[in-house]
């Protein structure tokens, strides 16, 4: 039987890296419905877990995935469910009930390309927005991109730690890409894996309210079970969870389930820089249009051109601050993903007043290629 | 490849091409794990296939290199493995000028005028072996001893960890078959080139 942290070196795909990250975070519940290219996640998690005393369960779609998750998570454990595109908008109503009733969990889009059936064993990055805003409502979001199966074992504990910090889905958007290239792995001994698990309550169980913000804006949680009053609605409620519609608790509830997020933007938002510290022009990328971009700044290089690159490892909330400020440094951005310009739209808002913003894009099925970068990177500034 | 004796950047780029259900993504898998895991290279290894399991076109491409690898596509293989015509039909053009050419001899017949290739029967091997399956173990032990590019330590490692349960002494001996039979070619032609005869094909 193996053990719930692998520790040594393997040559993972990005979606068994992914399964195995989300062990070694502690996840112990999988809900899931398989779809091309997110369905090894669940095959890796259906022969590990039951090995480790976790539950795996193939529900009848993508609706009922993500709800087994939310209950799961309520019941206390760690959970986590996997899919792409199709199953990415049938689990849209239940990510808002996840951000209303704040449930950690986290939620993994291996993003093919769309509309629709669109390209199933082909990459694109074009559910970025639907990520931000896909579920109906206003709210805040976290979702992280990584660009390596390396990066996305790291990453999936980081996201099950953020949840459990700040109590609501947490979104993986990889690709087809990262998700089904293969790449050594090295995972850690489980005593060098920092994880985080959600703060119980204290004190009287029949004076608690399960939604009342602590000092970091986020509210203890407690499992059923436990002798707690646990109301639990998608109805706007009040700090004890219980319905009330009127605009005052909206506002309340809208405060906490925002500010739980801007108010802890340092602690959320990665980025990496490379190159920057001289550049002209700086490439805005993620997940696997990052490492297109890192070749093209490298070749741009060695022509003389001085270009630099901000990977964006957190693409939600968006790095608004980290953007504004390269805009104060360099005279041109340029926004590489695999969508027709989407994050790039971001960009623009937060530097199109002071300097134009390019976009490298395209409508998915492959990969950028370098070339196509550079030959925009070489265009007078 | 070996580290320690390059200090320079040394990245190698090969393609290995069949029909789904042929074992290419493993013999890929396989080619990167034994450079990631058993040689310390940096590798990385993509797939592509069509959304039927199996009998569409099927490749895997993987980089192996001293150095990191961000990019991990490969429009020009330095070296090609075909194990289906029309495999060798949709690559051949995108291999490297001077590059190395794998073939399976019953399965392609190459059209053109190349003549620096390497063919072995790795599927009729594979069939007198008793699984016909095996191919791809077989066509891994011939990369092997041909190209050098993974060491032979490495690559047989690589197998036996990634073939199922129970089957790692017959992949083992596929990997062997395939690895002897690249070095009798390879003498071989060392044979034709110092002008004797009785060279192996």
């Amino acid at each position: 039987m193996k053990p719930a942290v692998l520790t040594g070196e393997h040559f993972f795909t990005g979606d068994v890296a992914c399964a195995e990250g989300a062990l070694a975070a502690g996840c112990r519940f999988f809900g899931g419905y398989p779809i091309t290219p997110a369905t090894e996640i669940a095959e890796h998690m259906s022969a590990r877990l039951p090995d480790i005393g976790g539950t795996f369960i193939q529900m009848e779609d993508e609706i009922a995935a993500m709800a087994s998750i939310l209950g799961a998570s309520w019941a206390g454990l760690k959970c986590m469910t996997a899919t792409s595109g199709p199953g990415f908008s049938l689990m849209m109503e239940n990510i808002g009930l996840g951000i209303c009733t704040e449930t950690p969990c986290v939620v993994v889009n291996v993003q093919r390309g769309g509309p629709s059936t669109g390209l199933p064993t082909q990459g694109a990055q074009s559910d970025m927005m639907q990520a931000r805003w896909g579920s109906h409502g206003h709210y805040e979001i976290i979702a992280l991109s990584p660009a390596s199966p390396q990066e996305i074992f790291y990453q999936t504990i980081t996201a099950f730690n953020l949840s459990e910090t700040y109590r609501l889905p947490v979104l993986i958007m990889t690709d087809e890409i990262v998700g089904h290239m293969s790449e050594r792995v090295s995972i850690p001994s489980a005593k060098d894996i920092k994880t985080v698990s959600r703060l119980a309550p204290k004190g009287r169980k029949d004076r608690f309210k399960p939604f009342e913000p602590g000092p970091n804006g986020v509210a203890p949680m407690p499992t059923v079970g436990q002798g707690y009053n646990v109301h639990v609605t998608g109805l706007t409620h009040d700090e004890k969870g219980y319905p009330v519609m009127s605009v005052e608790a909206q506002d309340e509830m809208m405060k906490r389930i925002t500010n739980k997020i801007t108010n802890n933007l340092d602690d959320i938002i990665q980025t990496q820089s490379y190159r920057l510290d001289d550049a002209d022009i700086a490439v805005i990328s993620y997940g696997v249009s990052a490492r297109t971009s890192l070749s093209a700044v490298d070749e741009a290089r060695k022509m003389g051109i001085k270009a630099g690159l901000l990977r964006l490892i957190t693409v939600w909330p968006f790095p608004e601050d980290q953007i504004r400020r390269l805009a104060n440094q360099v005279k041109k951005m340029v926004t590489v993903e695999i969508n027709l310009g989407q994050i790039f739209l971001e960009v623009q808002r937060c530097a199109g007043n002071k300097i134009p913003v390019a976009l490298v894009g395209h409508p998915g099925g492959t990969i950028i290629p370098p070339e196509s970068v550079i030959d925009v990177l070489k265009e007078p500034v | 490849m070996n580290k320690k004796q390059n200090q320079e950047k040394i990245t190698k780029e090969v393609v290995i091409t069949g029909f789904g259900g042929q074992g290419i993504v493993l013999a890929g898998s396989i080619l990167g794990k034994a450079a990631a895991l058993g040689d310390h290279l940096e590798s990385t290894l993509v797939q592509s296939y069509g959304p039927e399991s199996r009998g569409g076109a099927c490749s895997a491409q993987v980089i192996i290199s001293t150095d990191t690898i961000h990019y991990p596509y490969i429009n020009r293989p330095d070296i090609l493995v075909c194990m289906s015509q029309s495999a060798y039909e949709k690559h051949i053009d995108q291999l490297k000028p001077g590059g190395l050419l794998l073939i399976d001899k019953d399965l392609v017949r190459r059209m053109g005028k190349r003549d620096d290739y390497f063919s072995i029967p790795s599927t009729r091997m594979a069939e007198e072996l008793g699984r016909t399956m095996m191919a791809n173990i077989i066509m891994i032990g011939f990369l092997t001893a041909i190209t050098h590019i993974v060491s032979k330590n490495a690559a047989k490692n690589s197998v036996a960890v990634s073939v199922p349960k129970g089957t790692e002494e017959n992949n083992i001996k596929a990997f062997q078959k395939g690895f002897d039979y690249g070095q009798a070619v390879l003498k071989g032609r060392e044979k034709k080139a110092a002008g004797r005869t009785g060279a192996i094909s």
